[in-house]
């Protein structure tokens, strides 16, 4: 290692990240929560028969999905500047990521055969009924692996959430970084607390994709 | 001829007119037609099925046979022309002037209430157990007592031989298992008409026997009315009374299963079954 690193910067530094970590965590898990749902009403949405519905969905996530999320998350904060800059971040992460779950969400659906729709049908059951009993839950569970990986790759873009003053891990590492004069330890130390966090997650997932038989 | 949204013209007196019997059948085609496109699947069919009758309809591929099934159970719309069930139309609803008009989903889904049906590929929820597949409908349909649905479900399950399934999924079962159990399912519904398209299709050879021997058992001992498509000749021979021969969706020729199969009249029919007999 160089000698210049500075073991007792990281020392130092780490419980500040694991501060900004919590938040991290924080803004991954209600962020996620939030492209869960939105991603699966969108997808639902979707196949409204009014064109009314399905046109208006379509061109705000095609909006959602052609500006990158930093112009988003800062757009948002200016118009509503009255409001938390982390409720801000988790639901403009929410909303970005659920133009893209819901894409998932429309393949788990898709991928629902045409028999179980007519089955519905052939026993009279509403389609209230036949989405929640039938075509969701063979849809969602289709496409759990898909969102999980989408959980882990917003959890590394929530570092754009500094931008908009959010004091999570890498918005405490550049500060920390700014106050002594050394980014290289602490900016290393926010990777590996990502690495940390991250790998293990997809190995999770990827468990529970072969569990899930794909 | 009118289209799929315009209403249908009906003469004043819009009752539906009973058969020379003075009873009226429990279903009626009037002149429903089928098209894809351009493609006519159905030209102008007139049948009657009346109550408690089993009737087999064969015929080639193609001919319009599962299109008929699809069109009672109100999984495809009428190109033109009325379904009647028990005297009233089946997708259509009458205007206060007394026309016809094509019926919404609403109405649609009290329609299906009185038609069952068992589908090739068997169609079970996979993500249900067996009971839970059985008692769904009668539950959140009907409005049935939970207790009440698994109950007789339990009972039906013992009909169709599979009263140790209970907790089994889909997934655990044969083909011809899943069969009865998609059986037990459609009945559970108390359906005045039961459709079964190609049932055995897709089962192995060795399955079929005991399906068709369960189908024909329901046929003798209950007086649900029962429309069959089929290539398995021995079932139209042993369950039906009457068979439909179909040809470019017209009906070719009908008559008792004895003398279809033995002086079959048409000369479309008799290739038939020298094909598949």
């Amino acid at each position: 290692m160089n000698q210049s690193f500075q073991w007792d910067a990281v020392g130092d530094a780490f419980p500040l990240l694991l501060e900004g970590f919590r938040v991290t965590l924080l803004a991954t898990v209600l962020g996620t929560l939030v492209a869960a749902v939105l991603g699966l009403a969108v997808a639902v949405a979707g196949r409204a028969p009014s064109r009314f519905v399905t046109v208006p969905v379509k061109a705000l996530t095609e909006f959602v999905r052609s500006t990158p999320l930093l112009v988003q998350l800062v757009g948002a904060a200016a118009v509503f500047s009255s409001v938390e800059p982390l409720t801000i971040g988790i639901i403009v992460l929410g909303i970005h990521y659920a133009a893209y779950t819901s894409e998932v969400y429309r393949a788990g659906i898709d991928g629902v055969p045409k028999g179980q729709w007519e089955a519905c049908r052939a026993l009279s059951m509403s389609p209230r009924r036949t989405w929640q009993a039938v075509i969701l839950p063979q849809a969602v569970r289709n496409v759990l692996p898909a969102l999980g990986n989408y959980a882990i790759s917003m959890f590394k873009e929530t570092p754009f959430l500094a931008v908009i003053t959010v004091q999570e891990m890498v918005f405490e590492a550049r500060k920390y970084g700014a106050d002594h004069f050394v980014y290289t330890e602490v900016f290393t130390l926010a990777g590996l607390i990502f690495l940390v966090a991250s790998y293990p997650t997809s190995l999770l997932m990827r468990k529970l994709e072969k569990r899930l038989g794909h | 001829m009118a289209t799929e949204s315009a209403p249908l013209k009906e003469p004043a007196d819009a009752a539906p007119d009973p058969q020379v019997t003075g009873v009226e059948p429990l279903v009626r085609f009037d002149k429903v037609v089928k098209r894809y496109g351009d493609h006519v699947v159905l030209d102008e069919l007139d049948f009657t099925v009346r109550r408690g009758e089993h009737v087999t309809l064969i015929g080639p591929s193609g001919s319009g046979k599962t299109t008929i099934l699809r069109l009672l159970m109100t999984l495809e719309k009428v190109s033109d022309g009325v379904i009647w069930v028990d005297g009233s139309p089946l997708s259509h609803v009458r205007t206060p002037s007394g026309a016809l008009k094509p019926a919404g989903e609403k109405q649609l889904r009290e329609s299906r209430k009185k038609i069952g049906m068992v589908f090739q590929q068997f169609n079970l929820f996979p993500n249900m157990k067996v009971l839970q597949n059985i008692t769904e409908a009668p539950v959140n349909v009907l409005g049935m007592d939970k207790d009440e649905a698994e109950t007789r479900a339990r009972e039906l399950l013992d009909l169709v031989g599979l009263s140790g399934k209970v907790d089994a999924h889909p997934s655990q079962l044969s083909g011809g298992q899943q069969q009865r159990v998609a059986i037990a399912r459609a009945l559970a519904m108390r359906p005045e008409i039961l459709l079964l398209d190609e049932v055995t299709s897709a089962l192995d050879p060795e399955l079929v026997a005991g399906v068709l021997e369960l189908l024909g058992d329901i046929a003798r001992n209950t007086n649900i009315t029962m429309l069959c498509v089929t290539h398995e000749m021995n079932f139209a021979r042993d369950v039906s009374e009457k068979v439909l021969m179909f040809d470019a969706g017209r009906v070719v020729e009908s008559g008792s299963p004895e003398k279809i199969f033995t002086d079959p009249e048409h000369e479309r029919t008799r290739e038939f079954l020298n094909a598949v007999l």
